[in-house]
């Protein structure tokens, strides 16, 4: 992400020297490279107190990310301990104060697919989204439409998920409808009846992950789209105005020079918007039915859906003990997960040449 | 979450020293024109047959229905119409052209689309209802039956502003001496610090609130009260903070701490006198972001605040609530669209919206101004 390039620092406690040295030959008089020297510098009690504070400041970072893995570890280890491989095989989730059966599995399968679809219908449009403001959009209107998008990701989720369940659900189950009846050969798409009136029922299709995925899509999208963007803008306008040059079109300059510069771009932020999708929580409580069974999770359009977040944010108010350790426990394997993809995002957006001075 | 252009205010600085800066395409000196007149009709009039070929379409296909149906039909016989009308004029070359540059500008139409619907459902909703007794009641004698004048989110509203407030007291100073540190003092322990920043910014909020809950809550140190909302917050806020403010003090000019430290100034007296004040706007930008990343957090409030009816001003002691708490409450309590819950929930959402869109000009506003200027 950040080149530490703070040269103002470096250049301000050493200092350049070009030194002069006479050759062997005694002529003629030879410049070597400049070599950068370090000062000694003695630093009084202030400026000791101050590089100490700074350095608890930055300190605290790394305690508090080892605190928040040790305790997450410490009170979800009761539930892990109880269940054994179980907790990561079992599908079931019915914990109890004093024991009960849970696994995560399906838990963590629900959260994987509504991420999947998030990510499936966000990453297109994110893409295109990215391209238009730095392509094909007038230059007046670039500024705007990059505030629009940052307002999109400045939507509270809690707010996302209302807007959900209550205006595009009922507009949703139609299409959801259309889908299952026409396109029931595309994988997830075949839907079983759970009311017994056939899949034609509209009450299927309530509650879905699918639906659930649409608008977690919506919330990722502003985010993948501000990564891409500023990769997208950072291509060599050199190599641009060459493609323009040799009579290339802006399509033939986005395929040439803009995506094959911003790969790294494309695939970070679509990662990026992945660890938010999977950790993504109030939006997806209010949607999903949560649904433990397995064969419901992977019929997307059906009533269903289930995530780690959502499961958590859902049952803590009545949960205690076991309970209680098992969803510790569940946050602690959403939290690896995300560690996990965030870090892989950071690695491909960092390695890709373009991406050098990415905030991500 | 990038709510704010920092490429922008980095090029205002780097562009009159002559490099280019790497913003990219602003730097293009030839903007090629493509789109003239024959275009635009083209493009017009493979929207006109595009209506028409749809319309014929509908009377004959009965598999499609409703609005979204006759749209989708539109849009994709627009786009063909558009590919092979340019393809006969002017080859395939600028036909793929035209059919790139309409998927392109309908993508972004399509995401704009959303942020239109749910700001119009929030204003429209929120304001219906919207009484001035909203901001001035508690919900302490509201129940399912009550007029929507009997409840409100004054205690909601209260214990937001307290609670955030208490985040952004403990998480700025320590995020901005943060970024200090990583820019400024920097050392061995800058990458981990670097590196686990950003982890820390893409932890799951619900995991922050589960942390709080296992580690003060469940071993008694803190009830659930507003405080041990405001310390998940902060988890949350922090990692925003110092990243945004970190971008700010590096666009603060080499030559100005130099020229401090040229003139015999320790470090501290630097950064003090110098670094932070030419970058105060931005670090306001900072701790601006910081607020509206944590304002509408939902999850962890759920986990360590639980949320009450009732008005509470002291957030170390009893229970409090936040708006976010409010509506999802309120949501969770609704049986229809119309009643008097759901009402409230909208109405407070509204709340919620207006307070985000505030914060979201103010980082607008102090974002579009310079860093590193200096003053008179």
């Amino acid at each position: 992400m950040f080149t530490p390039g703070s040269t103002a620092r470096k250049v301000a406690s050493t200092c350049v020297v070009s030194t002069v040295r006479v050759s062997a030959a005694d002529t003629p008089l030879t410049l070597v490279d400049d070599v950068p020297i370090d000062i000694a510098v003695s630093r009084g009690a202030s400026d000791r107190a101050y590089r100490g504070v700074s350095y608890i400041a930055g300190g605290t970072t790394l305690l508090l990310m080892a605190l928040i893995a040790f305790f997450l570890v410490k009170r979800g280890w009761q539930a892990i301990d109880y269940e054994g491989w179980g907790f990561f095989t079992k599908t079931e989730w019915n914990p109890t104060a004093a024991g009960g059966t849970f696994g995560v599995a399906a838990l963590l399968l629900g959260t994987a697919i509504i991420a999947i679809i998030a990510l499936a219908l966000a990453v297109p449009i994110a893409i295109g989204v990215a391209l238009f403001i730095t392509e094909f959009a007038p230059r007046r209107v670039r500024k705007s439409l990059t505030s629009l998008v940052d307002l999109l990701a400045a939507v509270p989720s809690l707010i996302y998920g209302i807007w959900g369940a209550i205006i595009l659900q009922p507009k949703e189950i139609y299409v959801s409808r259309f889908l299952s009846a026409h396109f029931a050969w595309f994988p997830g798409f075949h839907t079983t009846s759970v009311t017994g009136h056939g899949p034609t029922n509209l009450a299927d299709f309530a509650s879905s992950g699918f639906l659930a995925g649409i608008v977690v899509a919506l919330m990722i999208l502003p985010i993948s789209a501000a990564i891409m963007r500023e990769v997208f803008a950072q291509a060599p306008p050199g190599e641009k105005e060459g493609a323009l040059a040799l009579g290339g079109t802006r399509w033939g300059v986005i395929r040439d020079v803009v995506v094959p510069f911003g790969r790294g771009g494309i695939v970070g932020g679509s990662m990026l918007g992945l660890g938010r999708a999977l950790g993504e929580t109030i939006a997806v409580a209010l949607l999903v039915s949560r649904s433990t069974r397995t064969h419901d999770l992977l019929e997307v359009l059906k009533t269903g859906g289930n995530s780690i977040a959502a499961t958590i944010a859902r049952s803590w108010a009545e949960s205690s003990g076991m309970a209680t350790s098992a969803l510790i426990a569940a946050g602690l394997v959403l939290f690896v997960v995300t560690l996990i993809v965030n870090a892989g995002a950071a690695v491909v957006v960092n390695r890709s040449r373009s991406g050098a001075t990415t905030e991500i | 979450m990038a709510l704010i252009d920092l490429t922008a205010a980095e090029a205002h600085l780097v562009a009159p020293r002559g490099g280019d800066g790497g913003t990219g395409n602003s730097d293009l000196l030839v903007e090629p024109r493509y789109f003239d007149r024959d275009q635009v009709i083209t493009h017009v009039a493979s929207a006109i047959a595009a209506l028409a070929f749809t319309w014929l379409v509908y009377e004959r296909l009965t598999v499609f229905s409703g609005d979204l149906g006759f749209l989708v039909v539109w849009w994709v016989s627009f786009t063909g119409f558009v590919y092979v009308t340019s393809r006969q004029q002017w080859g395939s070359v600028v036909a793929t052209n035209n059919l790139v540059r309409v998927v392109v500008t309908s993508a972004a139409a399509l995401a704009l689309i959303p942020l239109a619907a749910i700001l119009l459902a929030v204003i429209v909703r929120g304001w219906r209802g919207m009484q001035i007794s909203f901001l001035t009641t508690t919900m302490r004698t509201a129940s399912t039956e009550s007029k929507f004048s009997q409840g409100g989110a004054w205690h909601a509203i209260v214990g937001t502003l307290e609670v955030v407030g208490l985040a952004a007291l403990m998480s700025v100073p320590l995020g901005i001496m943060t970024a200090v540190f990583l820019n400024e003092v920097g050392g061995r322990l800058a990458m981990p610090v670097r590196m686990l920043t950003d982890a820390m910014s893409a932890i799951p909020s619900i995991v922050a609130g589960l942390f709080i809950f296992a580690v003060l809550i469940q071993s008694h140190y803190l009830d659930q009260t507003g405080f041990s909302g405001a310390l998940a917050l902060s988890i949350l806020m922090l990692p925003t903070v110092t990243r945004t403010a970190e971008v700010v003090l590096r666009l603060v000019p080499g030559g100005l701490r130099e020229a401090s430290l040229a003139l015999g100034s320790t470090e501290w007296r630097t950064t003090k006198n110098v670094v932070l004040p030419t970058a105060r706007t931005g670090l306001v930008t900072a701790v601006v972001l910081g607020v509206a990343r944590i304002i509408g957090e939902t999850a962890p409030l759920i986990v360590t605040m639980l949320g009450s009816q009732l008005f509470n001003a002291n957030p170390f002691a009893n229970k409090q609530d936040a708006l976010p708490i409010y509506i999802w409450t309120q949501k969770l309590t609704s049986t229809g669209d119309n009643t008097v819950t759901a009402n409230w929930m909208w109405a407070g959402a509204f709340v919620l919206m207006v307070l985000v869109l505030i914060l979201f000009v103010t980082a607008r506003i102090l974002g579009n101004r310079t860093v590193g200027v200096r003053r008179g």
